[in-house]
């Protein structure tokens, strides 16, 4: 778990090995509970271990992951993204918009190119229309960020005239369909992201700066941190990151819904977030911690549903299994 | 506005304070004011905008909205939030729809009794088991949903309409109708909020909960009260869910709760807690709804033509522009 914690460290010298060990524990029960069911799932779910259905749980997970991680630097910083959701089914209505367009049909590399430049540029801007919010008037996240929830998918709506739009783009659908070594590359592509930036929030300054930024906000500017760019940069992650998995699902479905891509993918990676161990008060940012927590959430609703559970009953189990974690996280701080 | 500190100001200080009060109030009725220009511009450029038939449906359609935005408002002034409120009022309809064999009243009984049981619940694990609220009731979203849809069978479930039913999807309750019961409902809620012992001990947890806890308030029963207001509330939305097209409907009210977030904040309730007004949300609830209906007079018009998707990004629009103007309220307030 990457905490900032540079006070207290040099004083405590006597305490270091406890605290470690307990800093073990934290990160690793996570780990541990999702062995646990990894090992349910080799014994009882069949085919669980092929390599098609292996494939198959990651896909499921991957734009979950994604979004999770640009959630876990957001909150990181104190705060909340609740429009990724949108966003998600924003991108997803731009780039068949782009790469269908009768001006690019006879163009197809230079319509793919701007189908992923445009609307990731696009979603990135309205991530930082999210931050200018929250920086420069001082809204609190969560309705700074309602305001694109509510306005996002409208606004994905309109662009794709509230139609469905069906495509057939085996170049773009790479990026949701398409396999490197085998590997399904929305898989590669998420173990990049959250790699990337599990290095970033242990190494970089700016990850140290985003910590800081939710440890205490007033002592970060103090010491000089540009604690309004550090806001402004995670919450254009977190946008960017979420065009990138409605890419993700629209290639999958090989088509794009306004109505349905991402519906409920803030709740959800929130939900992996708290599960994997990143306090929602801020300072703290675990970010593989959170690709655990997606992971552990996903797992137990399909390990339930393959043994022929009902998704009603499924949902309720992953509710009081967020609640648990949470609780048990809440106890070992106290 | 409803502000703990009012119960303490002296005379001399209310004298002082006109100015501040003046622009409180503006922040407080913003949402009402909102709404005037917008009923007299509806009225001014639609023939039958100012119909009793046009409020009546407008309102009754909205009263879902209303209701779960009341419950929310507590919820909010304790410096809490309520998540679950959407999946509640789906798991609602379905109970209120299995229910309604037994009549109407059994039905909405059934349904407020599930709402209450779950608002409990909720509140048991945020006020005694210290789950941030957001999480808990996160988690009852997703709960509240699971449950609605194994009650249902993975189906919706039709309501054995009688007369009163039939009424009831005409927008009349018990000979009441909806907007009626609507500010009946809200009228309680004020009350309770600015006149009895509970409402300001609810200002006080959210202005400073642990100064309320350290001048001996059961800061516990009251978090654990305002989750259960929410989640009766949630469950009479819920009968008028299952009444507005005889089915309850494990899969409505996805994203409910954020737009009574939305309507709550439009309102004037200022998220931190503490601070608000229960007839802001009302007006926060109808301003929104009113988008709608004013699209539709707009596109009767003929001159633009707004699909329903607008809808959303008009709502935003405005919820962006009361968060502004009251960043800047707010914020004037502090320096001073």
């Amino acid at each position: 778990m990457a905490k900032l914690d540079p006070a207290t460290a040099p004083v405590a010298r006597r305490f270091v090995l406890p605290e470690r060990l307990r800093n073990v524990g934290q990160s690793y029960s996570g780990l541990a509970a999702l062995l646990l069911i990894i090992l349910y799932d080799i014994l009882f779910r069949p085919h669980f271990l092929q390599v098609q259905s292996l494939y198959n749980d990651l896909q499921e997970v991957a734009p979950i992951a994604i979004i999770a991680t640009g959630m876990t630097l957001v909150i990181a910083t104190g705060g909340i993204d609740l429009s990724v959701g949108s966003l998600m089914a924003f991108a997803g209505a731009l780039a068949p918009i782009i790469f269908l367009s009768p001006l690019l049909s006879n163009n197809p590399l230079l319509g793919n190119t701007l189908a992923l430049i445009i609307p990731l540029l696009a979603t990135s801007l309205l991530g930082l229309f999210n931050g200018f919010l929250i920086t420069r008037f001082r809204i609190q996240p969560i309705i700074a960020t309602l305001v694109l929830f509510i306005a996002g998918r409208g606004l994905a709506l309109v662009l794709s005239n509230d139609k469905l739009q069906d495509f057939h783009n085996p170049s773009f659908q790479f990026i949701g369909q398409g396999a490197v070594l085998g590997i399904p590359f929305q898989v590669i592509l998420m173990l990049i992201i959250v790699a990337v930036f599990a290095v970033i929030v242990r190494i970089t300054t700016f990850g140290r700066y985003v910590l800081a930024t939710g440890g205490n906000e007033a002592a970060a500017r103090l010491a000089g941190i540009p604690v309004n760019r550090v806001k402004l940069a995670v919450y254009t992650i977190s946008a960017m990151l979420a065009a990138l998995a409605g890419f993700v699902i629209i290639s999958i479905n090989s088509s794009s819904d306004a109505t349905r891509v991402g519906l409920n993918g803030e709740l959800d990676a929130i939900a992996a977030v708290a599960v994997g161990g990143t306090p929602l008060t801020g300072g703290q940012a675990n970010v593989t911690g959170t690709l655990i927590g997606a992971l552990i959430i996903y797992l137990i609703g399909a390990t339930l549903i393959s043994q022929n559970v009902s998704f009603g009953v499924a949902q309720m189990i992953k509710a009081a299994i967020i609640l648990l974690a949470v609780y048990l996280q809440r106890q070992r701080k106290g | 506005m409803a502000d703990i500190s009012t119960m303490k100001a002296s005379r001399s200080s209310r004298l002082a304070s006109g100015w501040t009060r003046s622009k409180s109030i503006l922040q407080r009725q913003g949402a009402l004011i909102a709404l005037i220009v917008l009923v007299l511009f509806g009225a001014l450029r639609y023939d039958n905008f100012f119909s009793t038939y046009n409020f009546l449906t407008v309102i009754s359609y909205n009263t879902t909205f209303g209701l779960i935005a009341l419950g929310m408002t507590f919820v909010i002034l304790t410096g809490g939030i309520d998540l679950s409120v959407g999946s509640l009022a789906a798991l609602c309809s379905v109970v209120a729809a299995l229910a309604s064999p037994y009549g109407l009243l059994a039905a909405i009984g059934a349904a407020a009794l599930a709402g209450l049981i779950v608002g409990l619940f909720n509140g048991w694990i945020i006020a005694w088991l210290r789950i941030p609220p957001f999480l808990a009731t996160l988690a009852m979203l997703l709960a509240a949903r699971g449950m609605a849809l194994v009650l249902a069978k993975d189906a919706t479930v039709s309501v054995n309409a009688t007369p009163d039913w039939a009424a009831l999807s005409q927008g009349i309750l018990y000979g009441i109708p909806l907007p009626v019961f609507l500010i009946l409902v809200y009228a309680i809620g004020s009350f309770v909020l600015n006149f009895t012992r509970f409402g300001r001990h609810v200002l006080a947890v959210g202005g400073d909960e642990e100064a309320a806890r350290l001048m001996g308030l059961p800061v516990e029963r009251i978090k654990l009260g305002v989750y259960a207001i929410s989640g009766v509330l949630a469950g009479l939305a819920g009968v008028l869910l299952a009444g507005q097209t005889f089915t309850g409907s494990p899969n409505e009210g996805v994203g409910w709760e954020l737009t009574a977030i939305a309507a709550v904040v439009v309102g004037g309730t200022l998220l931190t807690g503490g601070m608000g007004s229960v007839w802001g949300s009302l007006a926060g609830a109808l301003l929104l709804g009113l988008v709608f209906n004013i699209l539709n007079f707009e596109n009767g018009f003929g001159f633009i033509s707004l699909g329903v998707s607008w809808q959303s990004v008009i709502r935003g629009a405005f919820l962006l522009i009361v968060v502004l103007l009251q960043s800047r309220l707010v914020r004037t307030k502090k320096v001073r």
